[in-house]
């Protein structure tokens, strides 16, 4: 990576959820800020800036990684995918959000994002994931309102119904 | 759906709300867009729990470009006034402060700049010169009057002080066979929502007005307080709230000061002002529930009839006293007597002030600090008296068929049948076997656990149970406060669609769906016809100050209105429709979409053509029928103001829970693992059972994380150590079983539903459960929060031998975040030469990690300034240093204060030189404390960085004179690089 000017801006040129994107961004600012202020795509959320609550996770190059511990100009020429990306058409859900939604696993839905995204990864590589295998990797995720229980069953019932349907939908979760 | 008739309350629809949250559409405060030129503001805080301000300079800051305008709490003075306080003591609370700091992260400036990385910029540049004062920290400190005072006007720490009777307390302990005594010490905790405080202000000087749009969530009645602060009348104070807001947990209530700080700054700046909080701000300075020390007393019959309860609450608050404090102290007054039919009660209520974050509304508000005693007091009776637990609840339980209940202090139990909820509760829960488990697990050895807790669970909050703070002769002289006025608005459109308007701002609890199929049900609609608005405007829409989302009061308060509301509308178009149909108003029915004649569904028609028959042809429609839009306010009359003799109704509805675990605590670790819960509740009636699943379970988490992990800790000093969620820590998905949830339905005689609230009930009495629990466990009678491993492990092994040796080289005790260590280290040189090098401030510059420049004030005082990171945070510090018992050229102490902007540390080592051949062997051992910023959030690393930080200092020594240091571990991590 090229040495940055701390105080100029710089052309950041990447690949958001199929389409190609530029925008200017100083070296120091945040992935998630870039995303949100520059690009519009507020549904990646900002819950900690710390890396420990996991709402700003993103898929970046298809692995999920937590958008407020990576800079914008660290993902110059990277692909990235956000919550935007996840439903098939407006006004129709995935199958893991229709589970979401089903089973009441989001409540203020602000770290839902993050969840969904961390799981949409997740299920594509581990397509039959045991219960205790998603409570761990859901470790990566603070949700205060519902206690979890939901979003387990939402994630583990949406996993059947992928597994099912493979390997036609591959890709969409 | 069907045309036909449906009841959507008691189904699980799925949510309206979902959609846009799964897809990404959601629009939380920071998702709106700003207005073009919008600035943003950033808070520059105070790094002590105590210290007077001898000098701010915000010149360097000013400067900045790009930076509008830069406030202190001077400037905030001059163009306010005090946020009023709730209790009649000569104090002020300013939302900034004001020459003094009274806790880590109370705003000390504030930076508006056009973007909020330059503000944050700037804020470095802010140079504050404190006097640091020894601080006050434990709420049984703030009682002794030789502590500091925090606010000077008070005199004392104790800033209300109430005692309250209730039948013949004294009687009742002096012929009881038996006084059981408990002493709680709860801790501070809160819900933190993953979305943080954020708000946008505006101030139009043309109309001495301001505009805020804030995800604030009431109670509205700080509307009055915030209006009052900024010294406009209420209808120059417009707050708006946006669509969504990301959780809340009473948390959103304590935003209200930062309105009135950013709507300042807005004003001073001449432009919008966005503010967004971080989540170090959050944790450290947002808004906590209290922590209090409770001793609670019971005169108790020989077979464990509770005759009489004396409490002694010392409620801590913090900072300030900020409204609508001390209301958490209160809200249960009415209900100090629990399930319980207790008729003989003594309360000393004493609230203090300390050097912590001020206190606030919080999931539970109350509750949790309340049932910790009452329930642990109760197990207490069981086992002092040699009773079966569940006895003690048979025993003492308001027994059947007393509904409605007048409780000893006041609250009137609105309906229940607690005795037979118990029995389902045991009989569904598996009571029998849990203790057969728990049996097995003994035999094996192992430390297994049983607790239960009940609980009635208030809500629906009487706005005037907060003024039983006030002596009755001061509540007759500010006039009586009651009621809880709730509010729903009901509108028709041209095309016949109905949308409601609620003040309940919610955080994601689905409001607008349960709305939906209320009002659906009253107007025979499908839910998805009927759409609900709850984004608030003070300015247009219908408001009281009992507005907002907090002490569960939707379902029972909200709910009701809006039901009211639609049956309103329905009566008007049920008599235009009569009309039409030509049969009276009372043989017309809403089914399906259709108005029709009751008995002859041919008769009829659609509900769309009558409800828009007021926008098109109101000339047919007589005045008393026209049909536009109906607003009902509804309070309740069982509201009272608090009598005379103090008696208060502190709530309208009381939820019923009966909640019982097992547990088992690791030999080993001391962990504890819930191995079961069962949750009984009785919330009346049920309007949603998906979203009541939803509120029990993620009360249940919270108040789990309260149980084991959470608590906001402090410093002695009163340092914030717990400022990320890597230190604050919540449960993940890794340690939430999934509870068993069960229902009795009682309805409330109080609320047009039926429905009592149930979102805090878990906060309630699950943490008092678990600890029970684990009391049982290890045979302890004293157990606080939160159980870590550390704390239970102290209770399973005997204490731990004392370390081998100890520095003695630290001249005052160590405060805040301490560190210790030693090392050691070779040098190529003799001992004189070395000796000249540490007292060379040319070479100490060269030494010293991160050194800019060591000035030399005398012989053994040096003046450095260094830059020094700790995992996330580096900072440029300004370091103190004497050196003191100069035993040339053999030893010599070194003593530091470092001062920055991201925290400060003070400590002091001990260098030893000693001949080593021809160089010399330099021994070090150090004692040192670190707060501020740096203590809040990177003190897990502190210890390590510290280690670093002198290694490398020696080092540089050694390798100065050709030497080599070693260090056991760290010369190992770090090989010759350390």
């Amino acid at each position: 990576m090229p040495r940055l000017n701390a105080t100029q801006r710089h052309r950041v040129r990447l690949t958001v959820n199929g389409r190609q994107v530029e925008a200017d961004a100083e070296p120091r600012m945040l992935l998630t800020d870039f995303l949100r202020h520059e690009l519009g795509l507020t549904g990646t959320h900002v819950g900690c800036e710390h890396g420990v609550c996991g709402a700003c996770t993103i898929d970046i190059d298809g692995v999920p990684a937590r958008a407020c511990l990576t800079l914008a100009v660290q993902a110059d020429g990277g692909t990235i995918r956000t919550v935007e990306s996840l439903a098939p058409e407006p006004g129709r859900l995935s199958i893991l959000q229709q589970a979401f939604r089903r089973h009441h696993a989001l409540q203020c839905g602000f770290c839902t994002a993050g969840i969904l995204m961390s799981l949409d990864c997740y299920l594509r590589d581990r397509p039959e994931p045991t219960e205790a295998e998603l409570r761990e990797f859901l470790g990566g995720h603070l949700c205060r309102c519902t206690g979890y229980t939901p979003i387990l069953k939402a994630a583990l019932e949406a996993a059947t119904m992928l597994h099912k349907k493979r390997p036609e939908e591959q890709l969409h979760a | 759906m069907a045309t036909t008739a449906t009841t959507w309350c008691g189904q699980s629809v799925e949510r309206v709300e979902d959609a846009a949250l799964l897809t990404g559409r959601g629009r939380y405060i920071d998702d709106l867009g700003v207005k073009p030129g919008t600035l943003h503001a950033a808070i520059l805080r105070s790094q002590h729990a105590h210290a007077r301000i001898a000098a701010i300079r915000t010149d360097a800051a000013t400067q900045v470009p790009g930076v509008a305008a830069v406030l202190t709490g001077r400037d905030v003075t001059a163009l306010s006034a005090s946020l009023v306080v709730g209790v009649k003591a000569p104090i002020e609370c300013w939302p900034i402060a004001v020459d003094r700091v009274r806790y880590v992260g109370e705003p000390v400036a504030i930076v508006v700049a056009t973007d909020r990385y330059l503000a944050e910029d700037a804020l470095d540049l802010i140079d504050v010169d404190y006097e640091p004062l020894p601080a006050v920290v434990d709420p049984n400190d703030a009682l002794d009057p030789a502590r500091p005072v925090l606010h000077d006007g008070l005199g004392s720490n104790i800033a209300s002080e109430r005692s309250f009777r209730y039948g013949d307390p004294e009687r009742a302990f002096a012929e009881a066979a038996k006084r059981v005594s408990v002493t709680i010490r709860y801790p501070r905790n809160s819900g933190t929502p993953i979305e943080t405080y954020g708000l946008i202000a505006e101030y139009d000087p043309g109309e001495d007005a301001y505009d805020v749009l804030s995800n604030f969530m009431g109670p509205f009645s700080l509307h009055a307080v915030m209006a009052r602060a900024l010294k406009v009348s209420g209808n120059r104070l417009r707050l708006r709230t946006p669509p969504d807001s990301g959780g809340s947990f009473g948390v959103k209530q304590g935003l209200f000061p930062y309105i009135v700080l950013m709507s300042l700054a807005a004003r001073v700046a001449g432009k919008p002002v966005k503010w967004i909080e971080d989540r170090l701000e959050h944790l450290s300075a947002s808004v906590s529930a209290t922590n209090r020390v409770t001793t609670l007393d019971a005169a108790v019959d020989a077979d464990g009839r509770v005759r009489a309860l004396a409490w002694d609450q010392v409620e801590d608050v913090g900072a300030h006293i900020r409204a609508p404090e001390p209301a958490t102290l209160y809200r249960m007054h009415g209900n100090l007597t629990g399930a319980y039919d207790i008729r003989h009660v003594s309360v000393r209520n004493r609230v203090v002030l300390t050097n912590k974050t001020p206190t606030g509304l919080n999931r539970g508000f109350g509750g949790p600090q309340v049932y910790y005693a009452l329930e642990r007091l109760m197990q207490r009776v069981a086992i002092e008296l040699d009773l079966d637990p569940i006895d003690v609840f048979r025993r003492n339980l308001v027994p059947s068929g007393a509904f409605p209940y007048r409780a000893a202090c006041g609250a009137l139990l609105d309906s229940g049948d607690y005795m037979r909820t118990l029995e389902t509760a045991l009989t569904d829960g598996g009571f029998a076997e849990l203790r057969a488990r728990q049996a097995k697990a003994r035999a094996e050895g192992r430390l297994y656990g049983i607790g239960c807790a009940a609980a009635v669970e208030p809500s629906v909050s009487n706005m005037g149970y907060i003024t039983a703070a006030l002596t009755p002769a001061e509540r007759r002289k500010a006039g009586p406060k009651n009621g809880a006025q709730a509010t729903a608005t009901v509108a028709l459109d041209p095309l016949g669609a109905v949308t409601v308007h609620v003040a309940s701002v919610p955080q994601g609890q689905g409001h607008r769906t349960v709305l939906s199929q209320v009002v659906a049900d009253a107007l025979g609609l499908k839910f998805s016809d009927v759409r609900v608005v709850t984004e608030l405007d003070t300015g247009r829409d219908a408001w009281s100050i009992a507005s907002g989302n907090y002490s569960s009061r939707f379902a029972a308060a909200v709910g009701g209105a809006a039901h009211l509301a639609a049956n309103k509308i329905k009566g008007k178009l049920a008599k235009t429709a009569a009309a039409q149909l030509n049969v009276s108003p009372d043989d017309v029915e809403f089914v399906g979409g259709k108005i029709r004649a009751r008995g002859n569904p041919d008769n009829a028609l659609p509900f769309s053509r009558v409800a828009a028959t007021s926008h098109w042809s109101p000339g047919l429609v007589p005045e008393e029928n026209q049909a536009l839009r109906e607003t009902v306010f509804w309070t309740p009359p069982q509201l009272t103001p608090p009598s005379d003799d103090d008696e208060v109704n502190s709530s309208l509805c009381y939820g019923f829970i009966f909640d019982f675990c097992g547990v088992e605590i690791d030999r080993v670790t001391g962990a504890v693992r819930i191995d079961k819960y069962v949750t009984m509740h009785d919330c009346g009636r049920i309007l949603h059972p998906g979203m009541v699943a939803g509120q029990v379970t993620g009360g249940f988490t919270q108040a789990l994380g309260a149980a084991l992990y959470e608590e906001y800790a402090y410093g002695p000093d009163g340092s914030f150590l717990t400022g990320t969620f890597a230190d604050y820590l919540v449960p993940t998905p890794m340690e939430i079983p999934e509870p068993l949830i069960l229902h009795v339905e009682t309805p409330s005689p109080f609320t047009p539903l039926g429905t009592k609230g149930v979102g805090e009930g878990n906060c309630m009495s699950t943490p008092v459960c678990i600890a029970n629990a684990a009391a049982d466990a290890l045979g302890v009678a004293a157990i606080d929060l939160p159980l870590t491993p550390a704390k239970l492990a102290a209770h399973i092994h005997a204490a731990e031998p004392a370390p081998r040796s100890r520095p003695t080289v630290a001249a005052a005790p160590i405060k805040g975040r301490a560190l210790r260590g030693s090392g050691e280290a070779h040098a190529d040189a003799s001992p004189d030469a070395v000796w000249r090098m540490l007292l060379d401030p040319k070479t100490l510059e060269a030494l010293i990690p991160g050194c800019h420049g060591v000035e030399k004030l005398s012989d053994t005082h040096f003046r450095a300034e260094v830059t020094l990171g700790v995992g996330p945070v580096t900072g440029r510090y300004k370091a103190d240093i004497t050196l003191s018992d100069l035993d040339p050229p053999n030893a010599v102490t070194l003593t530091g204060i470092v001062t920055g902007a991201l925290g400060d540390g003070r400590g002091s080592g001990r260098i030893r030189l000693v001949p080593d051949g021809a160089g010399t062997r330099l021994t070090y051992e150090y004692d040192a404390a670190i707060g501020g910023k740096v203590a809040s959030i990177a003190g897990r690393l502190l210890d390590g960085a510290a280690k670093i930080v002198i290694r490398q200092f020696f080092t540089a020594l050694a390798r100065h004179t050709g030497g080599g240091g070693k260090s056991g571990f760290f010369a190992r991590l770090f090989g010759g690089r350390a």
